[in-house]
């Protein structure tokens, strides 16, 4: 941020300081077509938790996310990272697309996929050496992924090529993670694996952001939730922002199981 | 001399020549439009390609017999039994091994293409300098064109109109839901394979006057243009026929108004010219339309989110939201709001907690999907549900 942006002059606006927010979303607006998707929204990414992405289907979960990435280009609003446009920032930034996303008889093995994770380093020409290998071989191990390395992607479990995804992201050695459902159709023990992978990254002061659909889970999993219904509908620290008001709110008459099974 | 030849005033071999030109568009439009649908335009391009081995054997073979070499319905019957040669080897590579269409038609085309081009030059080195029309097969040439052949061109490509028009339906079936088609007893490999023939007719039929390596352009460019002026496939298919119809005229003509001018590439160019029009000036669906569509959303946004700003007492940081409040009178140079600015911003900010409020009523909160930030309450509930709506509001807000 310029120190120019903190001068008033003349009824000019003060620009809002977001330099300690990994990720920072002002009066985001996006549309496909006629009408947005994603209605003004603000968005305030804590430092050092993990964020869940809330809402029902259809609520712009998936779109706040590809905007929030610069994938999709918002019709209104700005989103920084640590204070600074996006573009400047994506070395610290990794991204888990979800599985459904990707061509799963592509000819590659497990071990390719996880180093294109080091591209920003690798660039176009530079060699692949011994310590490369081995931190995909590091990253693999973290997710329990070891002994896989060979495997064509195609001849995995849903859970496991989940993680093989996650251990890409970690090649990056990213600030700041973001993930598209990372448990959707993937097993129990997957599920473990990454929430415990995710956790340790949490521990360590990296920033995680996961949209998330299985209500039941929120509170164990997360430190904060964000509720979207095509507008930010709640905003906070689980405990306070994840009440059934705001449930109601977000989810309107069509709540389903999830909130059942939380309250119970 | 342009105005002549649009009204075919350029003598009886050019009128014969636009007759044909015409017939042949149309029908390709026609066909090219199911083609378009199902999905499989590619596969024309192998069809075309695959023509031209036969249509130099078919040369070789007459040569031989010692006849002329270009009797154009035995040019056009081998033509066409090479073309089914390499449709049978696309579908074969994509039955046979796990290779997909795109690749197979990569394979066949370039191969069948390549022979024929050794046949072409094996055919040079025979008979110098009688072969010359065979090269007018590659991009059309209606040079010197026999009334016979004009003749052959527009029956040909009424022939394949009206058997496009006998399959219209069960082809936008198989196109639309092969699944739901073949439950209905459709067979679908066999309508497949119709397309598939039509499309070769097309090919076989063009040749003459468009070439092989064109006849591509004219089953896809005028379907795909008319795609843009319709969302109803029967109408994509009329309009295609007509497309195709117009190219074949304007193209023929124009060509005779000057000798060198190939016939082929200016039908072609007639017809992008009609898909560049159509691209751009097509309501709903041209560009120019989505372009002024985005433009006025994107002004809507920004106009409610600036007015919401002013309600909360949030500075405007965004030159466009700044610009529409100020052009709209909302808010002074300063950036200072108007008093219609505030009387607006209080609206706005009225309409969002009610929207807000809507999701907490029980008995209105299954509205709360079109709250999408543009579209005002009042033209979503009805005079009752608001008063209700305000009755829970004013408790608790004051505004």
């Amino acid at each position: 941020m310029s120190p120019l942006d903190l001068v008033t002059d003349h009824g000019q606006p003060v620009r809002e300081d977001l330099g300690h927010l990994p990720l920072a979303l002002r009066g985001v607006t996006v549309s496909y077509g006629a009408e947005p998707v994603v209605f003004s929204v603000d968005m305030s990414v804590a430092p050092g938790a993990m964020t869940a992405i809330i809402g029902p289907n259809g609520a712009g979960k998936s779109t706040l996310l590809k905007a929030a990435l610069g994938v999709v280009k918002p019709l209104a609003g700005r989103v920084t990272a640590w204070g600074a446009p996006l573009a400047s920032q994506r070395a610290r930034i990794a991204y888990v697309p979800q599985r459904a996303s990707v061509d799963w008889d592509f000819p590659t093995q497990v071990r390719d996929v996880v180093l294109m994770g080091l591209y920003r380093e690798l660039g176009l020409l530079r060699r692949v050496r011994a310590r490369h290998m081995d931190k995909v071989m590091a990253c693999l191990d973290r997710v329990g992924m070891a002994e896989f390395a060979d495997r064509q992607i195609g001849q995995l479990s849903g859970g496991q090529q989940q993680r093989v995804f996650l251990a890409r992201a970690l090649a990056q050695e990213a600030d700041l993670y973001l993930l598209d459902e990372p448990f959707a159709g993937v097993d129990a023990a997957t599920e473990a694996a990454i929430i415990a992978v995710l956790k340790s990254l949490r521990d360590e002061g990296k920033t995680v952001v996961a949209v998330h659909h299985d209500l039941s889970t929120v509170e164990a999993y997360f430190d904060r939730v964000f509720l979207i219904n095509r507008r930010r509908m709640a905003e906070g620290p689980v405990a306070e922002a994840f009440t059934d008001e705001t449930l109601r709110a977000t989810y309107g008459g069509r709540l389903g199981d999830g909130l059942v099974a939380r309250a119970g | 001399m342009l105005l002549d030849a649009l009204t075919l005033q350029l003598g009886y071999n050019a009128t014969l020549v636009a007759i044909g030109a015409t017939m042949l568009g149309v029908a390709a439009g026609a066909v090219g439009a199911f083609l378009y649908l199902r999905k499989r335009a590619l596969v024309s391009d192998a069809v075309s390609h695959a023509t031209l081995p036969g249509l130099a054997l078919a040369f070789l073979v007459l040569v031989a017999l010692g006849g002329d070499g270009r009797l154009l319905p035995v040019l056009m019957l081998g033509s066409a039994l090479s073309s089914w040669v390499g449709l049978w080897l696309v579908s074969w590579m994509g039955r046979a091994t796990r290779l997909s269409e795109d690749a197979a038609i990569g394979a066949v085309l370039s191969v069948f293409f390549g022979f024929g081009i050794v046949l072409l030059t094996v055919i040079q080195t025979l008979s110098a300098g009688r072969q010359a029309g065979l090269e007018g097969f590659l991009l059309g040439s209606t040079a010197g064109m026999l009334r016979g052949d004009a003749l052959l061109i527009a029956a040909g490509g009424a022939l394949v109109l009206a058997a496009t028009f006998v399959l219209r339906r069960p082809l936008l079936m198989i196109a639309f839901d092969e699944g739901h088609a073949e439950v209905q007893g459709l067979n679908v490999r066999a309508l497949d394979l119709m397309l598939m023939t039509l499309v070769m007719a097309v090919t076989v039929v063009g040749l003459k006057i468009v070439g092989l390596i064109l006849i591509v352009a004219l089953l896809i460019i005028p379907p795909v243009a008319a795609r843009f002026w319709t969302e109803d496939a029967t109408t994509v298919a009329l309009l295609s026929g007509l497309f195709g119809g117009l190219s074949g005229y304007a193209g023929a003509a124009l060509s005779a108004t000057a000798p060198d001018l190939p016939t082929g590439p200016i039908i072609v160019l007639m017809a992008f010219a009609l898909f560049a029009a159509s691209l751009f000036f097509a309501p709903s669906r041209g560009i120019l339309a989505a372009a002024l569509r985005h433009r006025r959303l994107q002004h809507r946004v920004h106009l409610r989110q600036g007015l919401l700003a002013l309600a909360h007492g949030q500075p405007v940081y965004e030159r466009l939201t700044q610009r529409m409040l100020r052009d709209h009178g909302l808010v002074r140079a300063d950036g200072v709001a108007t008093e219609a600015g505030r009387r607006a911003a209080a609206a706005a900010l009225r309409d969002e907690a009610r929207w807000q409020e809507l999701r907490r009523a029980d008995t209105l909160s299954e509205l709360a999907p079109r709250d999408d930030g543009l579209t005002r309450i009042e033209e979503v509930l009805t005079r009752d549900q608001l008063a209700e709506l305000d009755a829970r509001l004013t408790p608790r807000e004051a505004l």
